[in-house]
């Protein structure tokens, strides 16, 4: 079926797949019409599954499983559900699951979920069963850690894993922070120190952060992008102090947004979505006039990417997981979808946009497949 | 005990499309719980893994509200499904 952009979105999931010689798009679907897919991924291990996060306003939440590239799906047997409360404590049920990471290579069938209320779940049979990874969830921090959340809830998202080590992972909660373990998950540490929070009392607070997408790169796992809801900002480890990189973007436009898309060879290269976090943050385009924004150096500069997207008056909103790439080097695709159901698609690293899907429902989620 | 078991529209792709199915079970959790056997998957989505009804659906014995998973189902009762949405 070759490559294909999956669109999750707030009524199905559909595809995307360039037409024949290369000429425009054709959009198939809709995948489970009216189901709420927040993340559609693909294994890279096996690249034949693709496992999708799903539910409706009324159903609880579950994982939707391909074995043969999205053409037929199978619900999850034990979709990812907190252990049973004990008598007096707090009593949580998943609300939603926002998001699916991959595991490590050499584990083949791991995979990752994050959910609202903020939970972590693993799975090792290529995501037919998941358990709570308690090491997180019953981490007797946690109630701190997640304390806050959102008008959706506590979102958990971002899972990362070290490509060096299995045992290495990283997780982000809105609102709470940057975590990580180095033991598989079984213990967890906040990593937020150099970021703001500047909602919080106290701005050097170890969590209550808000980071909105985290990205380790693949091909130099040392290397952690941020774009919190106070700022872009770079790790390089073993630091452990997040630097505010977001500093270098024009004023008027600030360093707030939801995404940041890492280029799949070069460590320098990074593309965010600046949005308008003023005042009651309205979380649409800066003035309307919507714009990618690229580093290549790190983060030292950023350039703007605008061409063929609308000058004025386009109030577009783009979430955490409507970001992507095709991950082919050097003439990188990079793709978003908005909450009003357009598709743009930038070509040679997003220096010209082109809109290549519209009138879809709410985007939730903008992944690519091979 | 045997019962008639009426599933909303959201819920009958685990039934094959069925409208009604059949139930065994002395209580609303042990006709949940032969559902799941037989449909795997459909108790999750009605009922959480606390075992609290989910917030918006409803379960009736004949025409009165289930409060608790515990509620006595007789023989030839009816259980309901409920389902809410709002908005677009």
């Amino acid at each position: 079926m070759g490559s294909a952009l999956w669109i999750g979105t707030r009524k199905g999931a559909f595809t995307l797949r360039p037409g024949a010689g290369g000429r425009g798009w054709r959009l198939s679907g809709p995948h489970f019409l009216g189901h709420i897919i927040h993340h559609v991924v693909q294994d890279p291990r096996e690249p034949r599954v693709l496992l999708m996060a799903a539910k409706t306003g009324h159903l609880g939440p579950t994982v939707y499983r391909s074995t043969d590239r999205g053409r037929t799906w199978k619900e999850a047997a034990q979709p990812p559900a907190f252990r049973k409360a004990a008598e007096g404590e707090p009593a949580r049920a998943v609300q939603r699951v926002f998001w699916l990471t991959p595991g490590h290579p050499a584990e083949r069938g791991t995979w990752y979920a994050g959910t609202s209320p903020a939970g972590l779940f693993r799975s090792e049979d290529g995501g037919e069963r998941w358990q709570p990874v308690a090491g997180f969830n019953d981490h007797p921090m946690r109630p701190k850690w997640a304390a806050f959340g959102t008008p959706d809830g506590e979102l958990l998202h971002s899972i990362a894993v070290d490509p060096r080590d299995p045992r290495h992972l990283y997780l982000a909660i809105s609102v709470g922070g940057v975590f990580e373990s180095t033991d598989g998950g079984a213990d967890w540490a906040p990593l937020n120190a150099g970021c703001a929070a500047d909602f919080m009392p106290d701005p050097e607070a170890p969590y209550g952060h808000d980071p909105h997408c985290v990205a380790l790169h693949p091909r130099a796992p040392d290397r952690l992008y941020q774009q919190n809801h106070c700022g872009i900002y770079r790790l390089d480890r073993p630091e452990g102090r997040w630097v505010r990189i977001g500093r270098a973007m024009p004023k008027k436009v600030g360093d707030i947004g939801f995404p940041v898309v890492l280029h799949p060879t070069d460590p320098d290269t990074a593309w965010v979505l600046p949005m308008d976090g003023q005042t009651v943050w309205p979380r649409t385009s800066i003035q309307g006039k919507p714009a990618v924004y690229r580093t290549s150096d790190g983060g030292s500069s950023w350039r703007r990417l605008d061409r063929g997207l609308p000058r004025a008056q386009a109030w577009l909103t783009v979430l955490r997981q409507a970001m992507c790439t095709d991950g082919r080097a050097p003439k990188v695709g990079v793709y978003f979808g908005t909450t009003g159901g357009e598709v743009w698609a930038g070509a040679n690293s997003g220096e010209r946009w082109r809109c290549i899907a519209r009138h879809l429902p709410e985007i939730y989620s903008v992944t690519h497949a091979v | 005990m045997s019962c008639t078991v009426r599933i909303p529209s959201p819920l009958r792709s685990y039934t094959g499309g069925a409208v009604t199915v059949a139930g065994e079970g002395g209580t609303v959790a042990a006709v949940l719980d032969d559902l799941e056997r037989r449909f795997g998957g459909i108790r999750f989505r009605v009922v959480d893994e606390q075992d609290r009804i989910r917030p918006h659906i409803r379960l009736y014995v004949n025409t009165s509200e289930v409060q608790a998973l515990s509620q006595p189902v007789r023989s030839g009762d009816t259980v309901h499904v409920i389902c809410a949405l709002s908005g677009g």
